[in-house]
C-alpha cells in the first residue's frame, strides 16, 4: 500500500468534488487529506488529494479522475520533484509555569504563537508532512488538546504546471 | 423573437438529428413535453421509464446514433438509473433529460424533487442541471458531442421547470464548455509499428472484438487483417456483429459460456489482439491463468482500460476502426494453410456446440430455427441469462448492429423494450426479441407501446418457469438446493398477450418448431409473442466457471444425473 499525492486541475462548478470522490471510494480508497481552493484562473480550481491504496488501483484511479469531463489534468507527484507543505494549528492547555517550556519547544520547530491565554496557547506550523508529525508527536505529551491540519498542497518544482 | 427554454431544447434535439423521444411525461417535464407538440420529432409514450431507457438503448444500438429519454423528476428519473447503468456499462450513446424541480425548490424535499444528477454520477459519461436560461442549447450540444464521440456514453440533464419554462429573447451560441474531454482517435505511429512487429514474430495469432470494434464501425478493417495474417477470429457476447459469425475464420463467442474451440484458440494461441474489448471477468476468467505465453495487443479509445484487469505487451490507443486499417497495411501476410488454422478447424469438428434434438423442446433448438429461416439477417436481441448465451451462441450475427443485448449491466428486462427501440430504427428489418419467462415480466407492460405503434417485432419467451442462470448455478455449484429461483404462479403468457391484442403462439413440441417460427415470421400487422416451453433443466454448456482459468472448462453437459461437484467460484460472480 502506498500513499498517493495527487494535484488535480478541476473546473470550479458545484458537483465537481462529489464526481472526484466517488472514483476513490468506489475502489475502496480512503482519502488522507483533500485541499481545494481556486486556482490562478477562476474557471478551474486546484485540488490536492492524499490517499492511501496499493498501486495498480492508484494507477486506476488516475486514468478515471482524468476521464471525468469535469477534470483538467491529474499528477502524481513525489517529494522530490515537488514541494509538499501543509499548515497546522495546535491549541495546548497549559499553566503558566509550564509555558516557558512551551514556548521553547515551539520556537525550536519554528512554530508561530498565534494566541497566548490565561490557560492555552495556540501555535502554526507549517512544513512537510514529516516535519508536522514530529511536532505533533512531541506536542502530544504537552498538553495538545486540538489539532487541526489543512493537508498537503503541492507545486511542481520548475517552470512546468503541477 | 422569444423562445422557451424547452422549445430550444425541442429544437435542438432535432437539430442533433433525433427522430424518436421515448418517455413518460410528469409536472415537472410538462413544458418539455409541450414544446414536442410543434416538433417534427415523435414522443414514443412508454409505460415505464425503464422501458422508454431500453427503449431508446435499442434504437441506439441499431443506429449508432444517440437515443433520448425524456421523463419527470424524482420517481421518473429515478427509474431510468437502471437503464442508464445498462447503456453506460456498454457504451451505448444515450442522452437522458428529467424534468426537475424549480431551482428555487431544489434541495427543499419539494413534491417530486430528487437530486437527479447527484443519483446519476455513477452511471452516466457526464451529467448537467441546467440553471442558466442562455446556456441551454450549448447543453444540449455538448452533450450529443460527449455522448456520441470517444468511448460513448450516457449524458443527463436535468432541466428545473422554471428553466424550461422561461422565454428568453437571443438564443445566442455559445462556445463548447469541455476543456477536460479529450478524444484521441489518431494512434500514434510507434505503437502501430510495435503492434505489427508482435503480428509478424507470431505464429498463433487470434483476434478479439468486443464492442468497440462494432461501434467504430470496424468490421472490413477485421476482416481484411485476419484474412491478411490467417488469424481466427473470436467475439465477445457484444463483439457479435462485427465479423461474420458465418466466416470460416469466426470462432464465435469466447468467455464462459464461449464456444470450445475459441476457448481452446484462446489457451493456445501465441498473440491475443483486443479490439475494442476491455478483458472483462466473463473472458478473462481467472486474471493469473489468462493466456500466460502469450503476448497481447489492445486496441481501445479509452486509455483507462489498458492494463485494468490483464497486463498488455502493447497498447493502442485510437479509433479502432482507423488502427487495424493501419496494422492491416503494414503487417506481412501469412499462409493461410499453416498448422494453427488447420488445428482450430480440428477443434471446430471435434467440439462443434450442440443439444439433443429429441426429448424436451430446447430453447437451442428453437433459437437455431429462428437463425436458419431468417439466414442469420434479423435483429436479435436478448435479455441477461440462459436464453441470452444460448442465443449468443446459435444466432450467428452477421451484420454490425444486428445483435442487441446487455452485457456488462446483465440487466433483466432489457430485451423486448430494446426490440421496439430497434423496430423504430429499422422499419423494415426483422426484429426478434429473445427474452426468458423472468425477464420478460419485468418490462411486459411495453406491450402497449409495441401493441399502439403496430410495431412487427418477435417475442420469443425461453419459458423454462425458473430464473434458469441461477438455478444452474445452483445446480452445478450449490448441490441443486435451489433457492429462489423457481418462477410458480407465471401468467399464462397466450392468454396475456392477447389480453393486450397481441398475436400469440405456444410451442411445446419439438416437431411443431419449424412451422410455428415461420408462422411468426411471417406475421406483420403488428407484434408477435411466442411463448416457447422449454425443458425446464437444461444447462448452458460449454461453461468454463466464474473465475476460473480456460483449463477447467466443461466442454459439454455431464453424462451422469447427478449434480457434478464442483467447487464453489472463488471471486467473481
Amino acid at each position: 500500500m502506498d500513499r498517493h499525492a495527487l494535484s488535480l486541475t478541476v473546473n470550479n462548478r458545484p458537483g465537481v468534488l462529489i464526481r472526484i470522490a466517488l472514483v476513490f471510494s468506489r475502489r475502496g480508497f480512503n482519502i488522507d487529506s483533500l485541499v481545494v481552493s481556486e486556482s490562478s484562473t477562476p474557471q478551474f480550481s486546484k485540488m490536492n488529494i492524499v490517499a492511501f491504496g496499493d498501486q495498480r488501483s492508484g494507477e486506476q484511479i488516475k486514468k478515471q479522475l482524468s476521464k471525468l469531463v469535469d477534470v483538467i489534468h491529474v499528477a502524481e507527484h513525489t517529494e522530490t520533484d515537488s514541494v509538499q507543505r501543509e499548515l497546522a494549528l495546535y491549541k495546548m492547555l497549559v499553566t503558566s509555569e509550564r509555558r516557558p517550556e512551551l514556548l521553547q519547544l515551539a520556537n525550536a520547530f519554528g512554530a508561530k504563537i498565534i494566541e497566548v491565554g490565561e490557560e492555552h496557547i495556540i501555535l502554526e506550523l507549517s512544513g512537510t508532512t514529516r516535519e508536522i508529525d514530529n511536532a505533533t508527536q512531541l506536542l502530544r505529551s504537552q498538553g495538545l488538546c486540538e489539532l487541526i491540519r489543512t493537508g498537503k498542497v503541492v507545486m511542481a518544482l520548475g517552470a512546468g504546471e503541477t | 423573437m422569444k423562445k422557451s427554454c424547452a422549445e430550444i431544447i425541442i429544437e435542438e434535439l432535432h437539430n442533433q438529428g433525433t427522430e424518436y423521444i421515448f418517455g413518460l411525461p410528469g409536472g415537472a417535464a410538462i413544458p418539455l413535453f409541450d414544446a414536442i407538440v410543434d416538433s417534427p420529432i415523435k414522443l414514443i409514450l412508454t409505460r415505464h421509464e425503464q422501458g422508454a431507457t431500453h427503449m431508446a438503448d435499442g434504437y441506439a444500438r441499431a443506429t449508432g446514433k444517440a437515443g433520448v429519454v425524456l421523463v419527470t423528476s424524482g420517481p421518473g428519473a429515478t427509474n431510468t438509473v437502471t437503464g442508464m447503468l445498462t447503456a453506460q456499462m456498454d457504451s451505448v450513446p444515450l442522452i437522458v433529460l428529467c424534468g426537475q424541480q424549480t431551482t428555487w425548490n431544489l434541495g427543499l424535499d419539494a413534491f417530486q424533487e430528487a437530486d437527479v444528477s447527484g443519483i446519476s454520477y455513477p452511471v452516466v459519461k457526464h451529467s448537467y442541471l441546467l440553471k442558466e436560461p442562455q446556456t441551454v442549447r450549448r447543453v444540449v450540444q455538448e452533450a450529443f458531442y460527449l455522448a456520441q464521440s470517444g468511448r460513448p456514453g450516457v449524458v443527463l440533464i436535468d432541466v428545473p421547470k422554471n428553466i424550461s419554462s422561461t422565454e428568453i429573447a437571443i438564443d445566442s451560441q455559445e462556445e463548447f464548455d469541455i476543456p477536460g474531454y479529450q478524444v484521441h482517435d489518431e494512434p500514434n505511429l510507434n505503437d502501430i509499428e510495435q503492434a505489427v512487429q508482435l503480428i509478424d514474430n507470431a505464429e498463433r495469432p487470434l483476434l478479439l472484438v468486443g464492442h468497440g470494434a462494432v461501434l467504430a464501425g470496424a468490421g472490413n478493417s477485421v476482416a481484411f487483417l485476419a484474412e491478411k495474417i490467417a488469424a481466427p477470429v473470436t467475439n465477445t457476447l457484444l463483439g457479435k456483429g462485427c465479423f461474420s459469425e458465418t466466416n470460416p475464420l469466426s470462432l464465435g463467442m469466447l468467455g464462459m459460456h464461449g464456444t470450445a474451440y475459441a476457448n481452446l484458440a484462446v489457451k493456445e494461441c501465441d498473440l491475443i489482439i483486443s479490439i475494442g474489448s476491455r478483458w472483462d471477468d466473463r473472458i478473462v476468467g481467472n486474471t493469473e491463468k489468462f493466456c500466460p505465453t502469450a503476448k497481447k495487443i489492445h486496441i481501445d479509445i479509452d486509455p483507462a482500460e489498458f492494463n485494468k484487469c490483464v497486463a498488455m505487451d502493447c497498447t493502442i490507443l485510437g479509433d479502432a476502426r482507423l488502427v487495424v486499417e493501419k496494422i492491416g497495411a503494414l503487417a506481412a501476410r501469412k499462409n493461410v494453410s499453416n498448422s494453427w488454422l488447420k488445428k482450430i478447424n480440428g477443434w471446430k469438428r471435434r467440439y462443434p456446440l450442440k443439444y439433443r434434438k429429441g426429448g424436451g423442446l430446447k430453447a437451442q433448438h428453437v433459437i437455431e430455427e429462428l437463425f436458419l429461416q431468417t439466414k442469420g439477417n434479423a435483429i436479435v436481441t436478448a435479455d441477461v441469462g440462459q436464453h441470452q448465451m444460448w442465443a449468443a451462441q446459435f444466432y450467428r450475427v452477421q451484420h454490425r448492429f444486428h445483435w442487441i443485448t446487455t452485457g456488462g449491466a446483465g440487466t433483466m428486462g432489457f430485451g423486448m423494450p430494446a426490440a421496439i427501440g430497434a423496430q423504430f430504427a429499422k422499419p423494415k428489418a426483422c426484429v426478434i426479441a429473445i427474452v426468458g419467462d423472468g425477464g420478460f415480466q419485468m418490462t411486459l407492460s411495453e406491450l402497449s407501446t409495441a401493441i399502439i405503434n403496430s410495431l412487427p417485432i418477435k417475442i420469443v419467451i425461453i419459458n423454462n418457469k425458473y430464473l434458469g442462470m441461477v438455478r444452474q448455478w445452483q445446480h452445478l455449484f450449490y448441490n441443486n438446493r435451489l433457492s429462489g429461483v423457481d418462477l410458480e404462479g407465471n401468467p399464462d403468457f397466450v392468454k396475456l398477450g392477447e389480453s393486450y391484442g397481441c398475436r400469440s403462439i405456444r410451442i411445446r413440441r419439438s416437431a411443431d418448431v419449424r412451422r410455428k417460427v415461420a408462422d411468426m415470421l411471417a406475421y406483420h400487422d403488428g407484434p408477435c409473442l411466442m411463448d416457447v416451453e422449454v425443458e425446464k433443466e437444461d444447462n448452458v454448456y460449454p461453461m468454463i466457471p466464474a473465475g476460473a482459468s480456460y483449463e477447467e472448462m466443461i466442454i459439454e453437459k455431464p453424462s451422469s444425473k447427478e449434480a457434478p461437484a464442483l467447487a464453489k467460484p472463488q471471486g467473481s460472480t
